[in-house]
């Protein structure tokens, strides 16, 4: 296939992952900054959204320090500023136009998922939203989503393609649940002086929330929430389909297929395969001991060349 | 302005035969259930995403033209007389501009001035002495035809460059089955579906080397051409790859396309690019639409290109007044179509005559197109009339006029009902190295504002299903 | 005169572009005016060079980087032996009638400015074509001052170069092409070496068309007909038509020394 269409694929599964992660992120701020001090809630909670939504420093360019920003300012910039290339509302825009670049090469109900997304976004007023509005417009965003997911799954020919597709998602999802540990893992460390209490209870479930997983949590752990489960099953668990590991277990094999088909290996699976080996082989307890965030710091940056490799690779 | 001929009613109000069954359902359906088969169809175009762009306008990027559920119907007599017209006008376009480009036999003979040839700046000297693959240069023609009563066809323009609007006539097909399966079963209605087999064929029998499987595919500006949904239509139904000029690159005087399996050969590309644009190392140089390299790559008679380059030199609205002139030359034939009769401003006479008769004529630029920068004298008030004589003196070179035609009316469905409204007809016509082939129809586009002779859509235009009737 | 040019060009790209497709406007044809003794191009990539004719006769050669690669560089020399024909161009490669060379160019496309010059030159009080574009050559000389400029960058428009005053050569030559085609008189742009003691950029200058001699060569800048100092290399209807290399690339750096071998023995003893 072109060039060009696979890179408009795998562009526009990413894109749409994002705008469902800041939807996510969003979602789990908004219910944190509700709770009381007390129970764990933080006045900063907004700023880590921008951390964690990774566009810290066009916001705060525009809004000044994180330690000011508002749920107003906040919630406006992720998800509708025209300036930020990553709002929920740019993503979409981006999406659409991949989409359409690649109209050929994708089934109807794909585009309709996103053209049909795209025409509603259209119905949400660009200004602060109040609050059903705003849970109105999370709620279409993850549907929409979904829905994209769904198409892609039931109708889409199992070929490049496909894959091209897949591994976008996939990429993205990793990079998503990479960030969000980035911005949290200290709540994860143990640390001394704080004992766990009903606070940190509030931030630990949080974390799950941000990836859809607290009920996932007690069905796999069969135990209360503990920081170094958490860890385990964001990075390590392949159970959980957002977890690190889950996501290079699908990359490697979405890579091998491409390879296959094309009956040429090259540096993206080589990468992929050997980032999926080293979640593969290390328990949390490793990771705890060699340094969680630079674990995760690392993550973030191999993650970031496979990309580059696949780009190279195939997409120019 | 002279009464317009009705195609349903005809002149004395009675309904023509091709109508009759027609008339009889339309006047047989509740009024809601039309408005409702409407606004279903509006909301299938949005759905699929058939829209095009306006230039000029800001914020509505994308629009639907208007569909009228209406359809417009031809006989089979009278469609044969039109392929047989299309044809030889086709025929004809092709051996001027194969001339043109080479021993320019027409100048010699005195036919036409040298000059609306060498100024015209849709005459490419990069294409002189040329030769193009199997000599052909227009491939897909577009040849807009108005009618004015029961026997008279008139050619109004010939589009020999990259004609649009074939997506509207297989899509506005397509829906009207959808909308109303009753309809095709008490007619018999001429297939258009197989306009992209016959495109497909045409273009792989263009392929400069013959034989094997040639790589075919649709260059485009990209997502923001007017026509883009054209171009992913035709890529999607022909099953060819629609590219961008970044996608291509030329290399030892061969075409390429970037995959994801590296370098693959191309043979055959339509492009929908103006020929301004398609190699920045030959024509503009600012082009990033195109493919550098790619005019090397075309003389060398590595690839072919649809349309050919240089192929504007025969479609201008100046040239078009010598057409039954070209034909004859060529063909030694009379013109089975004949042109609507028009005024060159260039030549001083009839720049006279057509200052002196503004408020009754249609003032066109040479170059225009979409339905811009002309003026239609009856509809238009002094001051309008006052300014565009001060733009015709300046530069008469630039201008044709023709007499304000009294275009045929169609029944359409409007806010008061079904209404006639002035039509034209686009078929389109593929020239390949084996044959000539004409789906029956064409695109029609319908003027929706009551007694607007413009059917652009771009100038609020609508389309319409064409039906031609077997007997 | 023996002309022994060497000229050297480099094409800077985006940084690792590959596949990039360049043209090369670079090898001089005899006519009576100039005979090609040797020509070599030598470009520093493994690719094969297509030589071909362009509409415009001029010979030219299409080539691709397979990169990746940030420059290229294109070193064309030989030996040119040229003579005095009071300017005028005769035996060259024609493909198209004189008139061809009426159009005008984005870069050529006359203004008000233009306009005016031209309508109050009065040129049709001249009794021929000749005393016409002679006069028009000194018109343009006095209006327009040659100066230094980067003679492969972005040419001038000849209507900025007449409001500017000032141009160089590859500037005020669309002007006079400008400004000759407005008066009925074919024109076009011509690319070559002016043989000179120190090292240079591509010349550019005019050749016009009268019909009772053919195409006349105009320097405008040196307010001459081309002498045996000139060797002409590339004819199109603008300077953009006969850039030495075209390519979608970024900067683009010359060298051009062109000179006698002998005074080229003789620096070479001074220095």
């Amino acid at each position: 296939m072109l060039s060009r269409t696979a890179d408009n694929l795998y562009w526009l599964t990413r894109y749409v992952e994002r705008a469902d992660c800041l939807a996510r992120i969003l979602d789990v701020s908004q219910r944190l900054a509700y709770t009381p001090v007390t129970y764990g809630g933080s006045t900063n909670e907004w700023g880590s959204a921008v951390l964690t939504a990774g566009c810290a420093e066009s916001f705060i360019a525009r809004y000044g320090p994180l330690e000011e920003a508002t749920e107003e300012n906040v919630v406006f910039y992720l998800a509708f500023e025209a300036e930020n290339p990553s709002s929920i509302r740019n993503c979409f825009e981006v999406a659409r136009t991949n989409a359409r670049s690649v109209r050929t090469a994708l089934t109807s109900e794909m585009w309709d998922v996103i053209n049909s997304a795209w025409i509603e976004l259209r119905n949400f007023p660009n200004r602060p939203l109040d609050r059903e509005e705003l849970a109105n417009f999370l709620a279409f965003v993850k549907e929409t989503s979904l829905r994209f997911d769904g198409a892609t799954f039931r109708t889409m020919l199992r070929n490049d393609g496909y894959w091209f597709a897949r591994s976008g998602a996939q990429i993205e999802r990793a990079d998503n649940t990479a960030r969000i540990l980035d911005v949290k893992y200290h709540v994860l460390l143990p640390e001394k002086e704080r004992v766990g209490g009903p606070l940190d209870y509030f931030q630990w479930a949080s974390i799950l929330r941000s990836v859809s997983a607290l009920t996932a949590f007690h069905w796999v752990y069969r135990d209360s929430v503990k920081p170094w489960l958490v860890a385990d099953l964001l990075i390590l668990n392949r159970q959980m389909p957002r977890s690190l590991a889950a996501c290079y277990d699908a990359l490697a094999r979405n890579l091998d297929d491409i390879a296959s088909g094309y009956g040429r290996q090259g540096p993206s699976q080589r990468l992929a395969q050997g980032m999926l080996a080293r979640l593969t082989n290390r328990s949390v307890d490793d990771i705890f001991q060699a340094g969680l965030h630079e674990f995760i710091t690392d993550f973030i940056s191999d993650n970031n060349k496979l990309a580059a490799a696949i780009t190279d690779q195939y997409l120019t | 302005m002279p009464h317009a001929f009705d195609e349903m009613t005809g002149a004395d109000g009675a309904v023509r035969p091709a109508y009759e069954t027609l008339q009889q359902w339309l006047s047989s359906v509740p009024r809601d259930v039309l408005d409702h088969r409407r606004k279903e169809a509006e909301y299938i175009f949005r759905r699929i995403g058939i829209t095009f762009a306006v230039y000029g306008e800001q914020n509505s990027q994308e629009r639907l033209i208007p569909f009228d559920i209406v359809p417009r119907i031809i006989t089979q007599p009278e469609w044969t007389r039109l392929a047989k017209g299309l044809e030889q006008r086709v025929k004809a376009l092709n051996m001027y501009i194969r001339d043109i480009y080479s021993t320019r036999e027409i100048l010699r003979a005195g036919k036409l001035p040298e000059e609306m040839v060498f100024q015209n700046p849709a005459f490419r000297p990069e294409m002189n002495g040329r030769r193009v693959p199997h000599d052909i240069h227009v491939h897909i023609a577009g040849i807009d035809i108005v009618r004015t009563d029961p026997d008279t066809f008139y050619v109004l323009e010939d589009n020999a460059r990259t004609p649009s609007g074939v997506s509207y006539m297989l899509e506005n097909r397509e829906i009207m089955l959808r909308l109303f399966p009753e309809l095709f079963s008490i007619h018999k209605v001429a297939p258009v579906e197989n306009y992209a087999d016959n495109l497909l064929a045409t273009l792989r029998s263009l392929s400069p080397h013959g034989g094997h499987e040639p790589n075919v595919v649709i260059l485009t500006p990209g997502i923001y051409n007017s026509a883009y949904y054209e171009h992913s239509f035709l890529a999607d139904k022909l099953g060819v790859e629609l590219v961008e000029g970044r996608d291509l690159f030329v290399k030892d005087e061969t075409v390429f396309m970037r995959t994801t399996e590296g370098p693959k050969r191309v043979d055959v590309i339509y492009r929908r690019l103006d020929d301004d644009f398609l190699d920045p190392l030959v024509f503009r140089p600012d082009s990033v639409l195109g493919v550098p390299g790619l005019m090397s790559a075309y003389h060398a008679g590595n690839v072919t290109l649809t349309n050919a380059v240089g192929t504007g030199v025969a479609d201008d609205k100046a040239v078009y007044s010598y057409m039954p002139e070209i034909i004859r030359f060529y063909l030694h034939e009379e013109p089975l179509l004949p042109n609507v009769p028009t005024w060159r401003c260039r030549e001083a006479d009839h720049l006279k005559y057509v200052l002196e008769h503004l408020p009754d004529l249609v003032v066109k630029e040479v170059h225009g197109s979409g339905g811009y920068g002309m003026l239609v004298g009856p509809s238009a008030d002094r001051a309008q009339i006052e300014k565009f004589r001060e733009k015709l003196i300046a530069d008469p070179n630039n201008f044709i006029a023709q007499p304000t035609l009294a275009l045929s009316t169609c029944p359409t469905l409007v806010e008061q009902g079904i209404a006639p409204r002035h039509v034209d007809l686009r078929p389109f016509i593929l020239s390949g190295s084996d044959k000539v082939r004409i789906v029956p129809g064409g695109l029609t586009r319908v003027a929706m504002k009551e007694g607007s002779l413009v059917v652009n859509s771009s100038q609020g235009g609508g389309t319409k299903d064409t039906w031609v009737l077997d007997a | 005169m023996r002309v022994r040019i060497r000229h050297e060009i480099t094409q800077s790209f985006e940084p690792d572009t590959r596949n990039a497709a360049v043209t090369l406007h670079l090898s001089p044809r005899s006519h009576e005016g100039q005979f090609i003794q040797r020509w070599v191009l030598d470009v520093d990539c493994d690719s094969r060079l297509y030589g071909h004719e362009d509409a415009f006769g001029n010979l030219c050669h299409t080539f691709s980087v397979d990169g990746p690669a940030d420059t290229l560089t294109v070193i064309a020399q030989g030996e040119v032996e040229t003579r005095d024909t009071t300017g005028v161009v005769r035996g060259t490669v024609e493909r198209l009638p004189p008139e061809v060379y009426l159009r005008q160019t984005e870069l050529t496309h006359p203004g008000e400015a233009i306009h005016a010059f031209v309508e109050e030159l009065d040129l049709k009080a001249r009794p021929d074509p000749l005393s016409r574009l002679h006069a028009l050559m000194v018109a343009i000389h006095e209006a327009v001052r040659e100066g230094e400029g980067p003679a492969v960058a972005e040419p001038l428009t000849a209507e900025a170069a007449l409001e500017a005053k000032l141009a160089c050569a590859a500037g005020i030559s669309p002007l006079f092409t400008s400004a000759a085609r407005l008066a009925g008189l074919p024109a076009r742009h011509v690319s070559g070496y002016f043989a000179l003691d120190e090292v240079g950029t591509t010349r550019h200058w005019a050749e016009a068309y009268a019909p009772e001699f053919g195409w006349i060569a105009f320097d405008s800048g040196k307010n001459l007909c081309a002498t045996e100092n000139h060797v002409r290399l590339s004819v199109g209807l603008d300077a953009v038509s006969v850039a030495p290399p075209r390519a979608m690339g970024l900067r683009q750096q010359e060298v051009v020394s062109a000179l006698e071998p002998r005074r080229q023995a003789q620096n070479q003893a001074q220095s």
